[in-house]
């Protein structure tokens, strides 16, 4: 059985997996060189939980999904592939799935001291009633060394900064052990899909992790495409590329100046924050909106995006101001001597724990869904994929800064060879379908799984986002590592909390 | 370091003039919350309400004229669907983004005449050249935190207007929070509105803030700071510019005049 997915890859195989044979299936996937993806559960009918997982075999192949549907307690597959140990942990706290053998059997999406009637995704769950809650302490290692501090850093933190608790474990200026709590964020946002025609589920999946509104917003209209089996105009698909990389610009413009903030290069932040505040304004002239929000749709853009010779010109002056930025921090050593071997993430357990994107590639894990399984007009623009081995600060502050040249130069060649036509299909997703949509946001692969329901309507939604694999990765870097780097680590992986607490 | 120094002098300023003198708001294209013209509406129309993802408008049944619609622009998260969907020309796009007032009241557009306007309110005399915020994210997508993060670029600055973020709930005179406030955020954001002394005022940021946004309700995320906390400041957008940011900061310290009033651009 194939279930539909977007056009060129050739899309998602989908099988049946009773659950005893899951481990067994994960560990073939992993021996044949492929990676765990996500999983999620879903309810076809309330009460009636199923279980996804979503594996790649590798470039160019199509993804493998397996349903499953549990009568009892499922094996769990985290001690097989240990990135699946969030999803599975997650699935515990919405669908209220038992995982048997799980290595942490404790909520990560809900805080303690939450209860719900009925697991909240079940579509059973009474509409708008809160959880139930009881704010209590988070579970933490046993400590009996009366020499190592407990320091609870937040959900308020300095700055404005997103909200997240990060519970170090230290010795002088040694961490031991960083526990973040995360999930204040969480509002819920999968299931505010629920019920929503696709055009109202495209503003809602602009605004799950705001930096991210078009590779969210993409992800979920090529879902939807998948579903309706509906072909995207030319026009449209290379206008998307050029949102995505426009995206993608301002966001790692961001990164380089707050990078530079942590390791007090004043004004080299700057000089980062000023060349973002250009790109958003490019977005804002460009698109109406300064995070190029409405205008993705299903089945295209919701109008034709005019590119004014302004464009061009705007965009090669941003590039040759970027370049001299990016010289100019690669010469400097106090800014490098701050980022060398600095929270270095070994290729293993980048593979094993679930690293995503710059992160990954920083790491010596060469993936680009760009490239690999290529969407939008991808397949039509020359894309270059950075690489490092270093797998510290540095290297992934140098995936970055290579990935905004690639980005110039894909927007160079779409304003050249935009095709003219129409920018939008006929897409309605026929009841009962389910497409599954991904993008290469640039934090790293992102993946909307669409169920529509019995009416048209949006059923099912789960959200994979990038930095809820990286927040995994995280704190593998920073334990054993120094107080002092802690904040340039944490800058160096770019992470977003709303994104992974949707 | 001599080296960056030197970068940074030869960049010349890059600060906007702005508010004080010229146009340069950075904000060029940028679309703000629609217009609406219910005189143009078609009989028994209702499209733009269908489209509204966020149920910020209402069509009254058997009205015409001003009285038909109601736009509580403390809903409208800006998709500008409505705009696309009105067939009669009675909803437009706009660059109306400085949406900032002081009274919930003022967000409202139903047709009536104004009544909210030029109401009395403590003076903020003594905090007009320097005011502290606490920000807080209580949900937020973190769009809002972008745009806010984006006031102490070189281009908006916000220092030279003496409006600084401060660290310490202790400093801070004014509250800042985004997003819809999620059950576990509730918490936090009270124990830091405690923590402030007194006078201290709470500004709505943004749609989820003001009123939940895309977000609201469900079994994790809230209704927004509306019987969370006294709200002395709303601005609705999804997210406000910075420009929106600064002009609602400067209209709360008596520094700019209030644009909208009872949900219209009036200045």
């Amino acid at each position: 059985m194939t279930i539909a997915a977007s056009a060129v890859t050739g899309g998602v195989d989908l099988a049946p997996m009773e659950p005893q044979d899951l481990p067994g299936a994960v560990e073939a996937v992993i021996a044949g060189g492929g990676r765990m993806q996500m999983a999620y559960g879903w309810y076809p009918q309330p009460g009636r939980l199923e279980l996804r997982y979503l594996a790649s075999r590798g470039a160019g192949l199509p993804f493998t999904a397996w349903r499953c549907m549990p009568t009892g307690p499922v094996p769990s597959v985290a001690l097989v592939s240990p990135l699946m140990g969030w999803y599975e942990r997650e699935i515990a706290d919405l669908c209220g799935q038992d995982f048997t053998g799980h290595p942490e059997r404790r909520p990560l999406v809900l805080h303690a001291g939450a209860t719900a009637s009925l697991p909240p995704l079940d579509p059973a769950y009474p509409p708008s009633t809160p959880l139930a809650f009881q704010p209590t302490a988070s579970l933490m290692p046993e400590v009996e060394s009366p020499d190592v501090q407990r320091l609870p850093f937040g959900p308020v933190r300095a700055d404005v900064v997103e909200s997240a608790e990060l519970i170090f474990l230290y010795v002088g200026e040694h961490i031991l052990h960083l526990h973040p709590q995360l999930f204040f964020k969480h509002r819920g946002m999968e299931k505010r899909f629920e019920g929503r025609s696709p055009t109202h589920a495209a503003v809602l999946a602009e605004r799950v992790s705001g930096v991210g509104s078009v590779a969210h917003a993409l992800a979920f209209c090529q879902a939807v495409e998948a579903a309706a089996g509906c072909e995207v105009p030319a026009r449209a698909r290379m206008l998307r590329v050029v949102l995505a990389e426009l995206e993608r610009l301002y966001n790692h413009l961001h990164y380089l100046g707050h990078l530079a903030h942590t390791t007090t290069l004043k004004v080299g932040e700057a000089e980062g924050k000023r060349l973002e505040e250009q790109a958003k304004q490019i977005n804002g002239r460009l698109t109406g909106s300064r995070f190029l929000r409405g205008l993705l749709t299903p089945g295209g853009l919701r109008r034709n995006v005019e590119i004014g010779s302004w464009l061009g010109e705007a965009l090669d002056r941003l590039a040759g101001e970027t370049a001299v930025y990016a010289r100019m921090l690669e010469n400097t050593n106090s800014h490098l001597d701050r980022l060398m071997t600095t929270g270095r993430l070994s290729r293993q357990v980048a593979f094993d724990q679930g690293a995503t994107g710059p992160v990954e590639r920083a790491s010596g894990l060469d993936r680009d869904l760009r490239r690999d399984h290529p969407y939008a007009a991808y397949a039509e623009v020359p894309l270059a994929v950075a690489v490092r081995e270093a797998g510290d600060a540095h290297a992934r502050a140098q995936v970055r800064m290579a990935e905004i040249e690639a980005s110039f130069a894909i927007l160079r060649h779409c304003l050249g060879a935009m095709p003219g036509g129409p920018v939008r299909a006929e897409c309605s997703p026929p009841a009962g379908s389910e497409g599954l949509g991904w993008t290469e946001s640039p934090r790293g692969t992102l993946y909307y799984a669409v169920h529509v329901g019995g009416d048209g309507r949006i059923a099912r939604v789960k959200i994979k986002s990038p930095s809820f694999s990286n927040w995994r990765v995280f704190p593998f870097t920073v334990h054993d590592s120094n107080m002092m780097d802690y904040a340039i680590n944490e800058a160096s992986f770019g992470l977003t909390v709303a994104g992974c607490d949707r | 370091m001599p080296v960056w120094t030197l970068f940074g002098l030869r960049k010349g300023r890059a600060t906007t003039p702005w508010p004080a003198r010229g146009q340069a708001d950075g904000q060029e294209g940028v679309l703000g919350m629609p217009r609406f013209a219910p005189d143009l509406c078609g009989e028994g129309c209702a499209e733009c309400a269908a489209a509204c993802p966020t149920r910020a408008i209402t069509v009254r049944a058997g009205q015409s004229g001003a009285d038909r619609l109601a736009v509580d622009y403390g809903r409208c998260v800006v998709c500008q669907l409505c705009v696309e969907a009105c067939p009669d020309g009675a909803a437009a796009a706009s660059h109306d983004w400085a949406y900032g007032v002081c009274d919930r009241a003022d967000l409202l557009n139903d047709g009536g005449a104004c009544t909210t306007k030029g109401e009395e309110r403590p003076s903020r005399r003594g905090f007009r050249r320097s005011l502290h915020i606490r920000h807080v994210d209580a949900g937020s997508c973190n769009g809002c935190e972008s745009e806010l993060q984006a006031l102490n670029n070189p281009f908006y600055n916000l220092h030279r207007l003496g409006v600084f973020f401060t660290p310490s709930p202790r400093f801070a005179d004014l509250l800042l929070v985004t997003g819809p406030v999620t059950y576990a955020m509730r918490e936090p954001l009270l124990r830091t509105y405690e923590a402030m002394p007194e006078p201290r005022w709470v500004m709505a940021a943004g749609t989820c803030a003001v009123s939940g946004g895309v977000a609201e309700g469900g079994y994790a995320a809230g209704h927004g700071l509306e019987g969370v906390l006294p709200v002395d400041l709303w601005l609705p957008g999804c997210p406000p510019n910075p420009a929106a940011l600064i002009e609602a900061l400067l209209m709360f310290l008596d520094r700019m005049p209030q644009r909208v009033e009872g949900g219209r651009l009036v200045r």
